[in-house]
């Protein structure tokens, strides 16, 4: 199955979904569909990363199978486990005496398919539907996770030592998201196709206001989409995500304020700011209304 | 690549061979494109279209590009062997001029010449919409007309952005574009805003156009050698521009983020302490008895008490605010933390550090306190030394690292090893960053040699190498 055939049709198909796409992300949801190569999204935290997954399965018709990462995952949990509580049972059940089968034959017995839990690495694999796999916040995780991941990657097999190796019957499409909190390896870099999202322009983030928020005014979207642009040209310790702005457009027509003035905004900065220092650089730089030439 | 004969040269469209240059470029620019890489880059192609530059752009970066810090460079190289059009392009103004090239190029570039073309910039500049097509073409014109300079042989040409922006001075244009947004319907900020972002964009276009057509003519191997900058966390301290520091101390946080949670982990992952006998009994209950998986205490993490001395005179201002900066941002991993700035006299400026301050205001502070760490303000590293011991003795102890930063040029003064050696020999471990490049130590008046002998000297010349270096002392034991 191809998944998109070509970058354009990536483009409608996405946005017919509800997530607007830039000619970047387009071009690389393509490209992950044709060379089947896994995909790595970088970015701040709230562009929506996690989001294109979703909306490349709604866009293609295919499930979502979904790895959230985080400190500790191991392959118990990533890959696959033996349930051990049934080959215990199966163990114990075994007639005793004289006609008790020799160990060999229990042994091929309990590691079996029977006792195989999957996990969703393995799970994605053996899937015989179009899959989407979302390995997500891949930076979580420790190093060796790392290693795991690689044979399911590039070749798209796991190998269970008592079974066998297992190969992929339909590549899924596979969609890596990080944060950046640590450096991936390079080996987990080289497999994967790399995508930086960052915060989108403002026409794009009026769209995706509009798209997200039915009902918004036009005049607000546009304040708050300036708004937001200034607060990010700042340098605050965290800046407004996507996220955070559609956050705040909720909000603004939840309070059906009309107009994003100062006192609208002093009221409700507490959704898109989430520190204290951020609060007063803000509430400085916006009231006095003098400009910070743009320093890039 | 294959082993076969070599095509004969007539079939070659030169498509390959570009692509392959433009990969060696990005190679020496400090990308690590592998060959694995390399092949993805062609297989994307193979499946797109070429009708659009951004489309082969974004398969460039999506198969090669692997750090957003590489973004800058990987535009910059892909600018100059992909460049968005050939000579002065297509929509070359009027077409009347474009039959003639030497007498023409004179009458293009006088007077009248230049007031014209400032006219028509300032008016696409003001705008209500910013058209960046229509802004490219005037940047290629700018350059054709005003940034030409002759080369260094007969026959040769060389471009200057520089020349161009002076002469046609984009920037005495701002208060023109002001007025006219104003008119147009914007408020006061946001009109400021908008001309000084469209000037800076123009003064960019304008930088890259002239890369673009010098590597026309000298070929892009060398405009790929001599102009493109290194990635910002390779550039040297000492020699970094005001942009630069910028971009520097946006990326002090993020980087001292991830440099916690990556000790934080490691910190983790070494926790495992001697067997939790309780716990691991009663969950071997759910498995019959059987212990399957064992559970330990977790052991108490190490801290460090650091201190930090720091020479804030003139060379070394810029590596001394960002040292301070960033290990202050790491002050979670610390027991606590003392810092003192100093030129020839000792200022304390922890108080500074207040947690969870703007970085903007800290600096502000600290640039004001600079006066307090000088008397005469000639830099003196064995003045600055006694001072300390005399004062602020007591700061430093068995279980203390000492970290001191400076390039320890100390103006031919009395250097006082025996107090720097009776500091160093009352505290758990010091080291000393220097910001210079090691084979310059030791000329001139820089004792670093000297005192290289008493605490362990590391070179610190950019934010890689620092990133390294706490990692390094506030990391797990190697050994």
């Amino acid at each position: 199955m191809t998944w998109f055939d070509s970058p354009a049709d990536a483009a409608a198909r996405l946005n017919a979904t509800g997530y607007l796409t830039d000619h970047a992300t387009a071009t690389t949801a393509f490209l992950a569909g044709a060379l089947e190569k896994p995909l790595l999204l970088e970015g701040p935290a709230g562009v929506g990363k996690t989001e294109l997954a979703k909306a490349v399965s709604r866009a293609t018709g295919a499930d979502l199978v979904r790895l959230q990462c985080y400190e500790g995952l191991d392959e118990a949990r990533a890959l696959y486990e033996w349930n051990y509580k049934k080959q215990l049972l199966r163990i114990q059940a075994e007639p005793k005496g004289a006609d008790a089968p020799d160990w060999g034959r229990t042994h091929d017995d309990i590691f079996a398919e029977e006792f195989l839990l999957t996990r969703p690495l393995l799970t994605a694999i053996r899937r015989e539907e179009p899959t989407v796999l979302l390995i997500d916040e891949v930076d979580k995780t420790d190093i060796e996770v790392e290693g795991l991941l690689l044979e399911v990657l590039s070749d798209f097999q796991v190998t269970i030592p008592e079974l066998g190796t297992v190969a992929a019957t339909r590549r899924p499409f596979v969609v890596l998201t990080s944060n950046a909190s640590r450096e991936l390896s390079e080996a987990v870099k080289r497999r994967c196709l790399y995508l930086h999202l960052d915060y989108p322009d403002a026409a794009r983030e009026r769209e995706i206001l509009h798209s997200q928020v039915p009902g918004i005014d036009d005049r607000v979207a546009e304040q708050l989409v300036a708004t937001v642009g200034r607060l990010r040209d700042m340098d605050l310790k965290k800046a407004p995500s996507i996220a955070e702005s559609v956050d705040w457009a909720r909000t603004l027509i939840a309070l059906e304020i009309r107009d994003l003035d100062e006192k609208a905004i002093t009221d409700t900065l507490g959704v898109v700011l989430k520190h204290a220092s951020d609060h007063e650089r803000a509430i400085r730089e916006l009231k006095i209304g003098r400009s910070i030439p743009g320093s890039r | 690549m294959p082993d076969g004969p070599a095509p004969a040269d007539e079939y070659r469209s030169g498509l390959l061979d570009r692509h392959l240059a433009f990969i060696e470029a990005l190679r020496g620019a400090g990308l690590s494109v592998s060959l694995a890489e390399d092949i993805d880059s062609v297989a994307a192609l193979s499946v797109l279209p070429w009708g659009e530059r951004a489309t082969v752009r974004d398969a460039f970066a999506a198969t090669l590009l692997k750090k957003q810090s590489h973004r800058t460079t990987f535009d910059a190289l892909f600018d100059v062997y992909f460049p968005p059009m050939v000579g002065d392009g297509v929509g070359r103004d009027g077409g009347e001029e474009s039959g003639e090239d030497g007498a023409a190029g004179q009458v293009r570039d006088n007077a009248a010449a230049l007031q014209d073309f400032r006219d028509r910039l300032a008016e696409a500049m003001e705008a209500g919409e910013y058209d960046e097509q229509q802004m490219r073409q005037m940047a290629a014109e700018m350059m054709a007309r005003f940034g030409a300079m002759p080369g260094r042989g007969p026959g040769l040409s060389s471009w200057s952005a520089y020349t161009a922006l002076q002469r046609v001075a984009p920037h005495e244009l701002t208060d023109r574009i002001i007025e006219a947004l104003l008119a147009g319907g914007m408020d006061e900020g946001e009109a400021n805003r908008a001309a000084a972002r469209r000037v800076g964009g123009l003064t960019r276009m304008v930088e890259d156009d002239a890369r673009r057509r010098i590597a026309e003519e000298k070929g892009p191997d060398h405009v790929a050698d001599v102009t493109v900058r290194p990635s910002i966390d390779k550039i040297a301290f000492t020699s970094a521009r005001r942009a630069d520091l910028e971009e520097m101390r946006r990326q002090i946080f993020p980087l001292a983020r991830r440099l916690a949670t990556r000790l934080a982990k490691e910190q983790h992952a070494r926790r495992r302490g001697p067997l939790d006998f309780r716990r691991t009994v009663r969950a071997s209950m759910a498995t019959g008895g059987v212990p399957l998986t064992t559970h330990h205490r977790p052991k108490r993490p190490h801290r460090t008490d650091l201190v930090v001395l720091c020479d804030v005179s003139g060379s070394v201002a810029n590596f001394a605010q960002f040292t301070l900066l960033f290990v202050f941002a790491l002050r979670e991993v610390f027991q606590s933390m003392r810092a003192f700035t100093f030129i020839d006299h000792v200022h304390e400026v922890t108080p500074y550090f207040r947690p969870g301050a703007d970085p903007a205001d800290v600096l502000t502070d600290l640039a004001a306190s600079t006066s307090h760490a000088a008397l005469w303000g000639r830099t003196n590293y064995g003045r600055a030394f006694t001072k300390f011991d005399e004062e602020y003795a007591d700061a430093l102890g068995p279980k203390t690292t000492l970290l001191i930063l400076g390039d320890g040029r100390s103006n031919y003064s009395d250097l006082h090893t025996d107090v720097l050696r009776r500091m160093a020999g009352s505290v758990r471990h010091s080291w000393w960053l220097n910001p210079e490049h090691e084979r310059n130590w030791g000329t001139g008046d820089s004792a670093a040699p000297t005192y290289g002998q008493i605490v362990d000297m590391i070179e610190c010349r950019n934010l890689e190498q620092l990133e390294d270096f706490v990692h390094r002392i506030i990391g797990p034991p190697t050994r």
